[in-house]
């Protein structure tokens, strides 16, 4: 039977272009549906009920929800070009940083922000601890993966790229390489490879997302 | 330790629960030590630094942290007995989105059912009996979630069990009488040595959830 695969996405979201990026680098063909999350389709509600949100992968008519469960469905089907570790300990290891980030830095980032005036203090200090824990995992390695981008990169790579953007709009400095040298320069090597920068939202699309978005808090 | 097992915990935490639960399963020996949490270990402060939370499974003298991170590396490091995760990589990622859902929704909620008052604790009643009708739901009349065998998302949720009585008693409602297939299932595992040696009885939980509190609400 050929293989279908079908990605529902949204083409800012962050937990979306991990699923592309993971497909794109094991060279898994796709067809892409954007959704649109003020107006949900029938499809989109009917494969993933629970939580009604993007991305969800369909292989062969079966729906895979919540991106990191379907990073790992990802793993498991297609072999070629392995994002996870093949020992279990690491594997481990590389699901307690998936799983940090997804808890708390990728949030408390987003938060410090969009944080008003009275909580941006706060905020940006959460998120500086978030970002300097992260730091000292990376320590002197290329990619949280070693040398080759792994599943944790992925999952990151809202601080590289979205972050980046989001910061330069609202004007905050929360990943500097003055601050965060080896995060600051994990960013760059990750958003320049290859594969990535291309399945990367367009920073100016992006640019203008966020500041509708500041416009319309003040 | 013929395994080099130790299990850094808390007897009254859901999440420690599963960790044992998941050992008990696959039949192995291990080192359990008690934690005092207003009072952590330096151990415990080694082996969990990003967190410092309990549980930590420390296997040959290296931490694995996150309950159903633990509870997937056993699984995977004891393959051969007792499987908390089906082979199938599609059913494996259902196992996985139900454990998902247990993790995203039940502790927080439970807690102000049994720790809040008043509103909070009548909207937090209200999502929590909606979001165990989606449990209800997914497990219909199969014997565990997964089907005939128990697995991971039965671990993920079974020691929320152990809050029954706690929350029914502090949200005056019965868990029964709204998902009956619910309190079915957690009976079933319940008959599972593993899962009742790892619960602590039901009134135990409930006094020690009132004493929390009661802390609480004087902070």
């Amino acid at each position: 039977m050929a293989e279908e695969v079908k990605l529902f996405g949204m083409w800012g979201s962050p937990f979306s272009r991990r699923i592309e990026i993971a497909l794109k680098l094991k060279g898994v063909s796709y067809e892409y549906i954007e959704e649109d999350l003020q107006n949900k389709s029938p499809l989109l509600l009917k494969y993933n009920p629970v939580h009604k949100k993007v991305p969800v992968l369909l292989h062969n008519g079966k729906p895979i929800a919540e991106s990191i469960v379907i990073l790992e469905y990802i793993e498991e089907t297609w072999k070629t070009n392995p994002i996870w570790p093949a020992d279990p300990y690491e594997r481990a290891i590389a699901r307690f940083w998936a799983k940090f980030f997804d808890d708390k830095c990728g949030l408390a980032a987003w938060n410090a922000c969009w944080a008003e005036e009275k909580e941006k203090e706060k905020a940006m200090e959460e998120a500086s601890e978030c970002l300097k824990t992260l730091e000292g995992e990376l320590k002197d390695k290329k990619f949280f993966g070693g040398d080759k981008v792994g599943m944790v990169d992925i999952v990151a790579i809202f601080i590289a790229f979205w972050l980046r953007v989001l910061q330069e709009v609202v004007g905050a400095d929360l990943l500097t390489p003055e601050k965060f040298p080896a995060l600051f320069k994990w960013s760059e090597e990750l958003v320049g490879c290859p594969i990535i920068k291309e399945n990367l939202p367009p920073r100016d699309r992006l640019i203008i997302l966020f500041r509708a978005r500041l416009e319309s808090s003040k | 330790m013929a395994d080099d097992l130790i299990l850094l915990n808390l007897w009254s935490s859901p999440f420690g629960m599963r960790v044992r639960i998941a050992l008990a399963e696959k039949g192995l020996d291990y080192e359990l030590i008690e934690e005092d949490l207003s009072n952590k270990s330096p151990l415990l402060l080694k082996m969990n630094p990003v967190r410092k939370q309990i549980p930590v499974l420390i296997h040959k003298g290296r931490p694995i942290c996150e309950s159903l991170i633990i509870v997937q590396y056993i699984d995977e490091v004891w393959r051969h007995k007792s499987p908390l995760l089906p082979s199938d990589p599609y059913a494996r990622a259902k196992s996985r989105f139900w454990a998902d859902y247990v993790d995203k929704n039940i502790y927080a909620i439970g807690k102000l059912v049994w720790g809040a008052t008043g509103e909070i604790q009548e909207a937090a009643k209200k999502e929590l009996i909606e979001w165990f009708k989606v449990l209800e739901g997914e497990v219909g009349d199969k014997p565990y979630f997964g089907g005939d065998s128990f697995g991971i998302v039965d671990v993920a949720l079974i020691p929320f069990y152990s809050w029954f009585y706690a929350v029914e008693t502090c949200g005056n409602f019965s868990i029964v009488a709204e998902c009956p297939k619910l309190v079915s299932w957690a009976k079933r595992c319940m008959e599972r040595e593993s899962v009742s040696k790892s619960l602590p009885d039901q009134y135990k939980m409930y006094c020690f959830l009132l004493e929390l509190k009661t802390k609480f609400q004087a902070q």
